[in-house]
């Protein structure tokens, strides 16, 4: 008895909180007058339903605190895993295929794949080399304006500017790896945040070059080796080539492959890295730099390739990005962005590719499926995110296998892996 | 020269803003080795809350007594909301991996920032002039320099704040607590000091001071958005760190340094580039001066 008078207790005490804090905010509705004045309404309705929300919501938590034992978060079996990666990778292949599948799903697959891709990418400077960047949207958008700007101005086509876009991202992150060589932790993530920021509002001003806030338009579609994916069937598109009645579907299809492809292509290098002795020297740097420093591993080479080559992965993306929209802006290039792809690597449980692919989806499928949600939908993301940091610290997939073993292989679980340390 | 003194008055008003947010941070720096990356979003929280009770009580109360009010209420609600926040998305995150809690932190600065577009709408709010007037300091060629009362107003309550905060720093037993929690919470807590409820308290603090900061720019500028946050939080981030992070004394001056660069780079340099002037100056210390202007530097222990 006296501990349900407790729980009351707790959660009497959690609603008071919830009474100051909603308050402000849930409780009055701010509004203006004919005049423009501001006014004043109050909302108290509304209020006492948020603070009884929160009362039963404690509650709730209480109750089921009291029956942890027998509620346990079902562990994901390690052979579930081993078969996972093949399964998804088998159900990414024949995903356009499906017939009963609706254009907006492959579009919003399209995204996702993007954000894997993305995702790891910037699992190589976090996840691996322990690198906490939180500025990585300003190579995705060096990728997108390089070729935006290349294909637009010298008239170049998408395939000839992807090694291009690549190029200079990775040369952009050496240049800005380079003054951050010696920082480390919070401070690195706030100067790259930093360098993400001063690389927007450069877009964004340099009216002359970037067209500015109103970004750049026509950017030309990619082609199938020349075959353009129109809706008129002329002998030079793909429909015309092949004869074949043309539909949006194809050339939907055909920006999923790429991206499908590129993303494959950036999970196939980090894996053969990883297994390299740069790969290993990343490893290394990540569990602890002064040990690295010590065993003569170049330190400052291993971080700028470790910026370099996640940077051009993000390029990469960025140009298919550009390609995909047609249409690049500074907005698509906030901070938010660095966000959600730092979350999808820390919420794989950073270091682990099958994690980055489960979080992709949550992060960036579950938000575009949301969007008649519309204004709640950064709340509910916002939200999610403090929630799983709090029940998953360590991520989706908070095992994995070391890289390099000797003798037989063991599982180790990632609390033994001090990501980023130091 | 007019011109410059102006700035000078400008950049000194500003930098009080920026200090009292910095203040905040790098306490919390300090005492947990995290960034509160909602830092800057409870300053607009306290900025929304005074804009609320402002509204409140104008036409029912004299002035002087509806500021007074809302620089308290703004103080003590948006200490809640620093407590709640470090209850419900830090806490239970101490002693995870490293990046958990800056993960957790960036997901409650969307939450509130995107809360309160919900519930207020994502409208900039405006509020009059409550504090018009100045006076001329200083006529050159023509050019008035003026020195507003508001002005006047920022600087003292800033002062005033600070050494209220001084004084509970270092000479009550709760500033010792923090302090020495900062120096090495196991040994703090060995020693007797309830380490959560001091944690507890430094982030109540920094709220109230962003809190009082969020109200005074609110009166400075006179419009608000949800969205104003991010950016005075990184700012303030910036002065914390140019002053040198876990110095008390440094994130004021790293904020006066900010406010008085951000003000003279618009009176001379390119408006535009403003933000990114700031943010390139953080990298420069960090590169060249890693612990800051008054930091203390760092050993590091194998």
């Amino acid at each position: 008895m006296s501990r349900l008078a407790d729980m009351l207790k707790d959660a009497g005490v959690v609603a008071f909180f919830a009474l100051l804090v909603f308050a402000p905010f849930i409780g009055v509705q701010l509004g203006s007058n004919l005049r423009g004045a501001l006014t004043l309404a109050p909302t108290p309705m509304t209020l006492a339903v948020a603070v009884a929300v929160v009362f039963c919501a404690r509650l709730a938590v209480l109750t089921l605190a009291q029956h942890r034992a027998a509620v346990t978060l079902p562990r994901m079996p390690v052979r579930v895993q081993d078969y996972l990666a093949p399964a998804m990778l088998v159900l990414g292949v024949v995903l356009p295929f499906l017939p009963f599948l609706p254009n907006a799903y492959i579009d919003t697959a399209t995204l996702i794949l993007i954000y894997v891709m993305l995702g790891w990418g910037l699992n190589i400077v976090v996840g691996l080399a322990g690198l906490l960047d939180l500025g990585y949207v300003a190579f995705y958008a060096v990728g997108a304006y390089s070729f935006a700007l290349l294909a637009t101005n010298f008239d170049l086509s998408f395939w000839e500017c992807l090694p291009i876009a690549g190029i200079l991202a990775a040369c952009w992150g050496i240049f800005l790896g380079f003054p951050v060589l010696r920082l480390r932790g919070d401070y690195l993530a706030i100067v790259t945040l930093a360098f993400g920021e001063i690389i927007r509002l450069v877009i964004t001003n340099w009216v002359s070059l970037t067209g500015g806030p109103n970004g750049i338009l026509g950017i030309p579609h990619p082609t199938l080796f020349g075959l353009k994916f129109t809706m008129s069937a002329d002998p030079g598109t793909f429909a015309g080539f092949f004869h074949i009645d043309p539909t949006p579907r194809q050339h939907l299809t055909f920006l999923y492959y790429i991206i499908l492809a590129l993303a494959l292509i950036t999970n196939w290098v980090t894996l053969r890295l990883r297994k390299q002795p740069l790969g290993r020297a990343w490893e290394a740097l990540r569990e602890d730099e002064i040990a690295c420093r010590s065993l003569g591993i170049n330190v400052r080479n291993t971080k700028l390739t470790a910026f370099a080559i996640g940077a051009m992965f993000g390029g990469f993306a960025g140009s298919f990005f550009a390609t995909r929209e047609g249409f690049i802006s500074p907005d698509s290039f906030v901070f938010m962005e660095s966000a959600t792809v730092l979350s999808i690597v820390v919420l794989g449980g950073a270091g682990s590719q099958l994690g980055v692919v489960l979080a992709a989806i949550v992060m960036a499928g579950v938000p575009a499926l949301m969007q008649s949600l519309q204004i709640y939908r950064m709340l509910i993301f916002g939200l999610a995110l403090v929630a799983i940091m709090v029940f998953k610290p360590r991520g989706f997939i908070a095992q994995r296998r070391p890289s390099v073993t000797l003798g037989a292989t063991k599982r180790i679980g990632a609390e033994f892996i001090s990501q980023g340390r130091g | 020269m007019a011109y410059a003194l102006q700035l000078l008055i400008n950049g000194v008003t500003l930098g009080m803003i920026y200090g009292l947010i910095a203040v905040g941070y790098t306490m919390v720096y300090g005492i947990i080795g995290m960034i509160n990356f909602a830092h800057g979003d409870v300053f607009m929280i306290g900025a929304f809350i005074g804009l609320i009770v402002l509204t409140a009580l104008t036409g029912i109360t004299s002035i002087p007594l509806a500021i007074a009010a809302a620089f308290i209420v703004a103080a003590v609600l948006s200490g809640v909301y620093g407590f709640s926040i470090e209850r419900v998305a830090y806490r239970p995150l101490r002693g995870s991996f490293r990046l958990a809690p800056l993960i957790s932190a960036i997901g409650m600065s969307i939450v509130l920032e995107n809360y309160v577009q919900v519930t207020q709408g994502a409208l900039d709010r405006a509020i009059p002039p409550l504090l018009p007037g100045g006076v001329a300091v200083m006529r050159q060629h023509g050019f008035v320099v003026q020195l507003s009362f508001m002005q006047v107003a920022i600087v003292v309550v800033t002062l005033a704040v600070l050494a209220v905060f001084t004084w509970i720093v270092t000479k009550t037993p709760l500033g010792r607590a923090m302090r020495a929690v900062e120096q090495d919470a196991k040994m703090a807590a060995l020693l007797g000091i309830d380490t959560n409820t001091t944690i507890s308290l430094t982030f109540v603090t920094g709220a109230a001071l962003a809190a009082v900061a969020g109200v005074m720019f609110l009166l400075y500028y006179g419009v608000i958005g949800f969205y104003i946050g991010f950016n005075a939080g990184i700012k303030a981030f910036t002065a914390a760190v140019l002053g040198g992070i876990g110095s008390l004394p440094g994130a004021v001056l790293g904020g006066l340094l900010i406010g008085l660069i951000e003000a003279f780079w618009s009176g001379y340099g390119p408006l535009a580039y403003k933000d990114a002037a700031v943010y390139s100056i953080l990298a420069i210390v960090l590169m060249f001066l890693p612990s800051g202007l008054l930091g203390r530097h760092e050993v590091e222990k194998v």
